[in-house]
């Protein structure tokens, strides 16, 4: 990629991954701060560049102020607008359970939900999340206690090298969240955006079956 | 990507003004953004500034029906809404079943319809940098000597490319009006929208750079359905698409609109088709059998994608036995 830009550089994700901790939620809300939701109001456009003549604010193409609404805490960041939601995430955030796999929307890793619907966040401007509420799979679990759909890949043993992973629960509970008790080909089409060719697949469908309160299939009968 | 501005306008006079200006190299216009993140991150393009228009009045309004039952949906309706509308499953489900067939959830959350009529072909050779192809200003297509297994097998070049639209072929049995704002026109009909690549190569529709599409009309087609065929099940482009609404009185079909998708350069109409099931009873399945297998006819396949040719015939069989169903599941 031509021209890429000093935010996605490894230095400055190093940098943020010793700010912000790894993967405790705790440690990030307390090193980011709360705020309170009235702050998303000035959001970027305190940095936007608006004349007297009418004209529409313009934001960038250098690096602008963005707030961003992440598992349930605000947060500010500098980012140039040619900025994925991901690379804030990641690079910015620390919040490094979204994986950029593909970075081109065909394989998952990078899925969360932005206002509860699930997005590839490689595909998403971090801009067009601004003031939106974005759940990454680091706002799942409540302190120590996992979300039943982690504990249920868990049971499951819904995985194997495990790096689709927080794109597949993101995709789970974006379905259980729009439909509780989903059948198999429910699953199937539901988690279409995630899945790829990997023998975890029917215990991945086991586990949304079983987090769902409905009994799973025999082994390997959905793959 | 390239570093870009980013303008969020709220009239099409300050779109159209930003991307007339001079301020910035190469504006282009962004909704969804999801095909043009692609084009961004492959280099395909280097703006200097996006042009969000998915906040322009007129264009964010809900799936609606007015009261002389004509069917509007905004053109930044995402398909995720257009899937699940039961205006749409009820009046038309044959654009419902094409948004729901589109794509991954994640996609149809974010892309609108007018994004999905606009994007750009899916072509190997087009979406990589490093081939200079006919749409990128280069002398040759890659597709005839190369590997064209996903390629056209109707319209005869000089670009093999199909159009990836699922709701171009929905949107062409409805005949849905494209309603434009930008440059003095209102509204084009949606058989006028797309250009073949013999009338131009470095692009597939018909607006001009400045022109919006706002939204979309048409009358209500009951009986109409959606089918793609796919090469697996999740997630994955289709080999052949088809389209139908039939009119259908006492047990007849009075007369048929078939289009299919993915198998040409522009969603490609099948008129013969159309006519062979003009007066055949709804019942007859050998006839139905006989209509739809001139879906092949004239194909000019290329070395990797005479399969489509035997697909087609049967995705079109099927969409029109959806279409008499009437209510039929949308395809999962």
């Amino acid at each position: 990629m031509p021209d890429e830009h000093p935010d996605s550089s490894c230095d400055d994700q190093k940098r943020t991954d010793a700010a912000v901790g790894a993967l405790s939620r705790r440690r990030f809300m307390q090193t980011v701060g709360l705020s309170s939701a009235a702050a998303l109001a000035d959001r970027a456009r305190a940095a936007a560049v608006a004349d007297d003549t009418g004209a529409p604010p313009i934001l960038g193409p250098g690096a602008v102020d963005i707030a961003l609404h992440v598992n349930g805490a605000t947060v500010k960041v500098k980012a140039e607008p040619a900025t994925t939601l991901l690379e804030v995430l990641r690079m910015h955030l620390g919040l490094t359970g979204s994986k950029e796999i593909c970075g081109r929307g065909a394989c998952g890793g990078c899925s969360v939900l932005v206002d509860g619907k699930l997005v590839y966040s490689c595909m998403m401007l971090a801009v067009d999340a601004i003031s939106a509420k974005i759940t990454t799979i680091e706002g799942l679990a409540e302190g120590d206690a996992l979300d039943p759909i982690q504990e249920s890949f868990i049971r499951h043993d819904a995985l194997q090298c495990g790096y689709c992973t927080p794109g597949f629960v993101m995709a789970s509970t974006a379905l259980l969240g729009e439909n509780p008790r989903p059948s198999l080909d429910e699953i199937k089409a539901g988690l279409s955006g995630n899945s790829c060719r990997c023998g975890s697949h029917s215990n991945i469908f086991n586990a949304v079956l079983d987090a769902s309160g409905q009994a799973p299939i025999h082994d390997g009968e959905g793959a | 990507m390239n570093r870009f501005a980013v303008a969020q306008v709220e009239s099409p006079d300050q779109a159209v003004e930003l991307m007339e200006s001079k301020r910035f190299v190469s504006p282009v216009y962004k909704a969804g953004g999801l095909d043009l993140l692609d084009h961004l991150k492959e280099g395909l393009i280097e703006p200097g500034l996006l042009v969000d228009i998915r906040t322009l009045a007129g264009c964010a309004d809900p799936i609606h029906q007015a009261e002389d039952g004509t069917l509007r949906i905004s053109a930044n309706a995402t398909l995720a809404d257009i899937a699940r509308s039961p205006l749409m499953h009820e009046h038309a489900p044959v654009i419902a079943q094409a948004a729901h067939s589109a794509a991954s959830p994640q996609i149809r959350n974010v892309a609108t319809i007018a994004g999905n009529l606009l994007q750009r072909p899916r072509c190997w050779y087009y979406r990589q940098q490093q081939f200079d192809c006919l749409k990128k200003g280069g002398h040759q297509c890659f597709a005839p000597d190369g590997e064209n297994k996903y390629h056209a097998v109707f319209g005869g070049g000089p670009c093999h490319m199909i159009h990836p639209s699922s709701l171009a072929p929905a949107l062409s049995v409805c005949n849905a009006h494209i309603h434009v704002t930008g440059s003095g026109r209102e509204s084009i009909p949606i058989t006028e929208l797309f250009h073949a690549p013999d009338q131009g190569l470095r692009s597939e529709h018909n607006l001009s750079p400045v022109e919006i599409i706002t939204h979309i009309t048409f009358d209500p087609v009951p009986h109409s359905a959606f089918c793609a065929v796919h090469e697996k099940q999740a997630f994955d482009w289709p080999l052949a698409m088809a389209a139908a609404a039939l009119v259908i009185e006492s047990g007849t079909i009075r007369s048929a609109r078939i289009c299919a998708g993915a198998v040409a350069p522009i969603p490609w109409p099948l008129p013969k088709v159309e006519d062979a099931l003009r007066d055949l009873r709804i019942d007859d399945d050998g006839e139905l059998d006989k209509a739809c297998s001139l879906a092949a006819d004239r194909g000019e396949p290329l070395s990797q994608n005479a399969y489509k040719l035997k697909l087609l015939p049967v995705a079109i069989r099927r969409a029109v036995q959806r279409a008499i169903a009437r209510n039929a599941e949308a395809p999962q």
